[in-house]
């Protein structure tokens, strides 16, 4: 596997989390892997950007513009900040949760109406009411996990090592939660699939 | 792991058994693995210049130490650093400095580099962290050999990066002998001006050393291009050019002369590519070398990347989709934070507001919008005391210092002895939430814990306001809107010195006051926003009403106290 993945959310939304993950799973894999995290100021719910890249020989620990083969973002106005991250061809999993910057809340600008519409317009887009999927798990927090399993789904890749992955960096308190929200999201992508025939 | 974790494990691995730092990202959570090994003491100074002058007295007790900070603490403890270069050490010091290109969390882009070159000191810099292991360990090994610190620079992207670390086992290291030395510790000027003889020997021993050490690398690969890079520019390159020829230097200072001559003997055109300043790239000129490339090409702001270099070098770049207009998301303060309530009545009063820098700088922006200025920690202070004497008494009635606890007692308690002695009658105001926010929760000496979380003397901020010579001092709870707003009517009124207080935890820690969200009755809600003016993120504008969002609201009820009609509601107990 030779794989490039920007995650994008807002601080908070557990990105952090998903990128140790996919590091973990690489591990698994014997795969050369490298992982660059933003901590400090953009925490404090910000625009939260990770890169994760798998592969041999690795250099750079970032992402370049243009150079995802995926993106996961958790939030819309994130997902389309995103977009020029994506390498031509690529794929976009996207949480479809709305969070309102400050200038939203505040009644300055409107939250952007149809970016889904406008991504599908560019590239290809795959979008689910994660955080509904993760309540319905049982941990509203589990988001991250819920794009995780589609990632996991759309790469046709077997789930029992992204279990493992999981169970590493995930506290034994929370890993079953954690585990369902996972599988939600590879049925939810599975099933979806079936239905597009 | 991550780089910082990695510097951790080198230095531990290295048989290190004392690091003392101050907070600051990108550097802070070196320290933090460092408290997890039991073999090492850890600990948070208030300062970068106290944790290097604890780490200076560790070293010449004969003990491995280190310290540990951002680019900016090390202005901090500049003082220190360039006499310790002076008296050299006893057993190995490694200070660790990590820069911030591009401002990630960071008020400038300064490139400590400088530094180990003013006060001649040897810096090494890792490209991925199973360098920012070896590269510790090897520090230490070089602090003993040359007898004095040595300088490990990191920048974002290394220390924030995670790559895979091989480990190795600690070697533990006796404490070595203690010889008290006046000649060689106590830097006055007859003794000094013998150790600036050693400092210079020292150097030309280090520009020897630097030319056949292992950490200096040359690649040979195809020499039509040959470029002299270091850290996570190094790794740049090798993306953006994998067929050149590199010079990755590991030792930034001091330079290889002979290393770099020969090797731009070897190459057709000659690069420099690194990041912030053209601290490789001035030498060489000087030496006379001649480079077909340098700032020129990449610029003097912000980070490099791949891309970058790619651009650079005028190769081809990956086409990109179109970039899409969306909002910004800039930070913003927690819902339920308690330095919201402060802020709110500051800029309802309209006060001038000499700010500091945490979590509370935040309020400089719309629609708060309650700073007009922030420079570095502890600056509040001294900035409001010299607006007062430039400006009069009716500008300082109107001012006020904003100060968090870290910070306050970072740098800003000699500032207000200052305020004191020089009868300069300004306000300060600290905001008293008794940890240090902004860089992820660090315990200070107001916190009544320490690094491990075993409990710790909690300093009176009162009584030691007081001891400094104020006589108002004045604690409110920062959600009493109403006492603040009388607080600081009187105490900026006052000719006097004086401080409020604005105390209550951090809402993120303080999960004991949780309360269930609030609700804004549509009914009740005349839509004047009255509510909104605290820039609370849970409060939405819809339409002619506002609508608490119960995903975001912790029922801090700091908007009940800012709704006239009673429309907000609930908030039980969580
Ligand atoms: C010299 C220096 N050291 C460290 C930092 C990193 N830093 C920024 S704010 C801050 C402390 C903030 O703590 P506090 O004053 O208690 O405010 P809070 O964030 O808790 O509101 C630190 C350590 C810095 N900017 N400058």
């Amino acid at each position: 596997m030779k794989m490039d993945v920007v995650i994008i959310g807002v601080g908070g939304q557990g990105t952090l989390l998903a990128s140790r993950i996919l590091g973990a799973l690489a591990d698994l894999k014997g795969l050369d892997v490298k992982v660059s995290e933003v901590h400090g100021m953009s925490q404090r719910g910000g625009s939260v950007i990770t890169y994760v890249r798998v592969g041999s020989d690795i250099h750079s620990p970032m992402v370049d513009l243009g150079g995802a083969d995926v993106v996961l973002a958790f939030e819309q106005v994130e997902a389309l900040r995103a977009l020029p991250y994506l390498k031509r061809g690529g794929v976009m999993i996207v949480g479809d949760q709305k969070i309102n910057p400050l200038s939203v809340i505040t009644g300055q600008a409107a939250y952007p109406k149809g970016a889904l519409d406008a991504l599908r317009q560019q590239c290809r887009v795959l979008s689910l009411d994660a955080l509904s999927i993760a309540r319905e798990a049982g941990e509203v927090r589990s988001v991250n996990l819920v794009l995780l399993g589609v990632l996991c789904a759309y790469l046709g890749e077997d789930p029992e090592l992204w279990h493992e992955a999981v169970a590493r960096v995930v506290k034994s308190a929370f890993l079953e939660v954690n585990l369902k929200a996972f599988d939600a999201g590879r049925r939810h992508y599975e099933e979806s699939e079936e239905r597009n025939g | 792991m991550l780089g910082n974790e990695a510097v951790a494990r080198g230095a531990y691995e290295a048989g290190v058994r004392l690091v003392s730092s101050y907070p600051g990202t990108p550097s802070t959570e070196i320290t933090e693995n460092c408290a997890k090994y039991p073999e090492i003491y850890a600990e948070w100074a208030v300062n970068e210049k106290v944790a290097m002058e604890v780490c200076v007295g560790a070293a010449d007790g004969g003990a491995r130490a280190m310290c540990c900070m951002k680019h900016v603490g090390v202005n901090v403890a500049a003082d220190p650093l360039f006499t310790v270069s002076y008296t050299g050490v006893n057993g190995g010091m490694v200070i660790v400095c990590a820069d911030d290109p591009a401002m990630h969390s960071s008020q400038n882009e300064q490139d400590s580099r400088f530094y180990a070159r003013s006060a001649h000191l040897m810096m090494l810099e890792p490209a991925d962290s199973q360098e920012c292991s070896d590269f510790a360990r090897a520090a230490f090994d070089l602090s003993e050999r040359f007898d004095a610190p040595v300088m490990l620079r990191l920048t974002t992207r290394i220390a924030h990066a995670r790559s895979m670390v091989t480990l190795g086992e600690r070697r533990e290291r006796e404490i070595k002998p203690y010889q008290k030395d006046i000649r060689k510790n106590v830097m006055m000027p007859g003794m000094a001006r013998g150790r600036h003889v050693v400092v210079e020997e020292r150097e030309k021993e280090q520009a020897a050393f630097v030319e056949t050490s292992e950490l200096n690398r040359v690649e040979m690969r195809d020499p039509a291009i040959g470029v002299i890079c270091s850290g996570i520019a190094y790794q740049y390159v090798r993306e953006a050019l994998p067929e050149a020829s590199v010079l990755k230097l590991g030792i930034v200072y001091p330079l290889p002369e002979k290393l770099i001559r020969e090797f731009a003997s070897k190459v057709q055109a000659l690069y420099v590519v690194e990041e912030l300043e053209p601290f490789f790239e001035t030498r060489l000129r000087a030496w006379g070398i001649s480079l077909a490339g340098g700032k020129n090409l990449t610029g003097l702001q912000g980070e490099l990347s791949a891309r970058r270099v790619e651009e650079a070098f005028g190769r081809e770049t990956a086409p990109l989709y179109p970039a899409q207009e969306t909002l910004n998301r800039p930070p913003l303060m927690c819902a339920g934070c308690p330095h919201r309530g402060p802020y709110s009545v500051l800029a309802k009063l309209k006060m001038h507001v000499t700010g500091d820098i945490g979590c509370y700088t935040l309020g400089a922006l719309p629609p708060l919008s309650a700073v007009d200025t922030v420079l570095c920690m502890g600056a509040s202070i001294g900035m409001s005391q010299g607006f007062a004497r430039a400006r009069g008494r009716e500008f300082a009635q109107h001012t006020v210092a904003v100060i968090g606890d870290s910070t306050f007692l970072h740098s800003g308690v000699t500032s207000l002895i200052n305020a004191v002695y020089n009868r300069t009658g300004i306000t300060v105001m600290i905001l008293d939430n008794r940890i240090t926010g902004m860089t992820g929760h660090q315990p200070n000496p107001a916190s009544g814990r320490n690094i491990y979380g075993e409990p710790a003397p909690e300093i009176d901020l009162a009584a030691l306001c007081r001891a400094c010579g104020v006589n108002r001092v004045v604690t409110v709870d920062s959600f009493d809107l109403a006492g603040l707003e009388k607080a600081l009517k009187e105490e900026t009124a006052s000719d006097e010195v004086s401080v409020i207080i604005a105390r209550r935890p951090c809402a993120l820690l303080d999960r004991k006051s949780r309360k269930t969200p609030l609700k804004a009755d549509p009914a009740v809600c005349r839509g004047c926003f009255s509510c909104m003016k605290i820039s609370c993120p849970a409060i939405e504008k819809r339409d002619k009403h506002v609508w608490i969002n119960p995903d975001q609201c912790v029922g801090c009820g700091l908007c009940l106290e800012t709704c006239r009609f009673g429309a907000i509601g609930g908030g039980e107990k969580a």
